[in-house]
């Protein structure tokens, strides 16, 4: 493989019977490819997470997933109410999901933190009333 | 250590709901409902046991990769998830007691 695979997916922010179809479909698409169980589990579970943020906290957005020859990038772009503090956002437990959110078993807080443990590297920029973009690199 | 297959578990007071991969293993157990702490903290093969039984169960069932959802005290699980669980490739059992109860029948068998 020495050319970059790019794939792209709209994350609709309205259907939640269908969030995480992105991570899913990712998570076929790299097994294809063959790459490592491990390697699968660990990018497909970050972006699940993000996928789900996207969805619950921003209205939907857009995942690019890249695959080169050492790493697996996922670049997550929404256009949601931004991060006021990241810091307290990646805090584990830390969630401002509403009731009926967490009634589906989402709202632990545990999203931003998993992403930041399952990966190797992971940025977030963030502006608040603008929107909210996260790149996560997992090493093959 | 014994081999324990999702399917074997019909045995043991755990009925299929769904069962696309009877021959996965079994080789833990992990309890919970809130569904970034399954994804966190659940390991590949765990059979897991929670009273969640919405649509984002497959799609977390699947992606951290667990051998079978155990849906405990007997909560409903749609035909609909059902048909679906079947496509993704997902097994789930439905259990009528306690996750507490399931977790002791499978600590005894693995
Ligand atoms: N894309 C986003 N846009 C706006 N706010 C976000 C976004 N992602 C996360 N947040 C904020 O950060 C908080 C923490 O996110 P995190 O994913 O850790 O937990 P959660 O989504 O609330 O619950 P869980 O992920 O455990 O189901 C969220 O409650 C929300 O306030
Ligand atoms: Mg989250």
């Amino acid at each position: 493989m020495s050319e970059a695979l790019k794939f792209r997916f709209d994350v609709d922010g309205n259907d939640f019977t269908s969030a995480g179809k992105a991570s899913v479909q990712v998570k076929k698409n790299l097994r294809q490819l063959g790459l490592s169980p491990e390697t699968i589990r660990r990018v497909s579970i970050a972006m699940y997470e993000g996928e789900i943020n996207m969805v619950i906290h921003a209205g939907g957005g857009v995942a690019e997933v890249t695959v080169t020859e050492d790493c697996v990038e996922i670049f997550l772009s929404d256009k949601g109410p931004g991060i006021k503090d990241i810091d307290q956002a990646m805090q584990e437990g830390f969630s401002t999901a509403s009731d009926n959110i967490r009634s589906l078993g989402f709202g632990a807080g545990m999203g931003l933190p998993n992403m930041k443990r399952y990966t190797d590297y992971m940025d977030i920029k963030s502006t608040v009333g603008v929107g909210t973009d996260i790149t996560m690199r997992v090493n093959i | 250590m014994n081999k324990v297959t999702v399917e074997a578990l019909k045995e043991y007071g755990f009925s299929a709901v769904a069962l696309p991969e009877p021959e996965r293993e079994i080789t833990g157990v992990y309890i919970g409902d809130l569904l970034s702490w399954v994804m966190g903290r659940a390991k590949s093969g765990d059979a897991w046991i929670t009273i969640m039984s919405n649509i984002n169960v497959l799609a977390v069932a699947s992606l951290a990769d667990t051998a079978c959802v155990i849906a405990a005290e007997g909560v409903e699980i749609t035909e609909d998830i059902a048909k679906s669980a079947v496509e993704k490739g997902i097994n789930i059992l439905s259990f009528s007691g306690s996750a507490y109860d399931a977790a002791v029948l499978l600590y005894e068998l693995l």
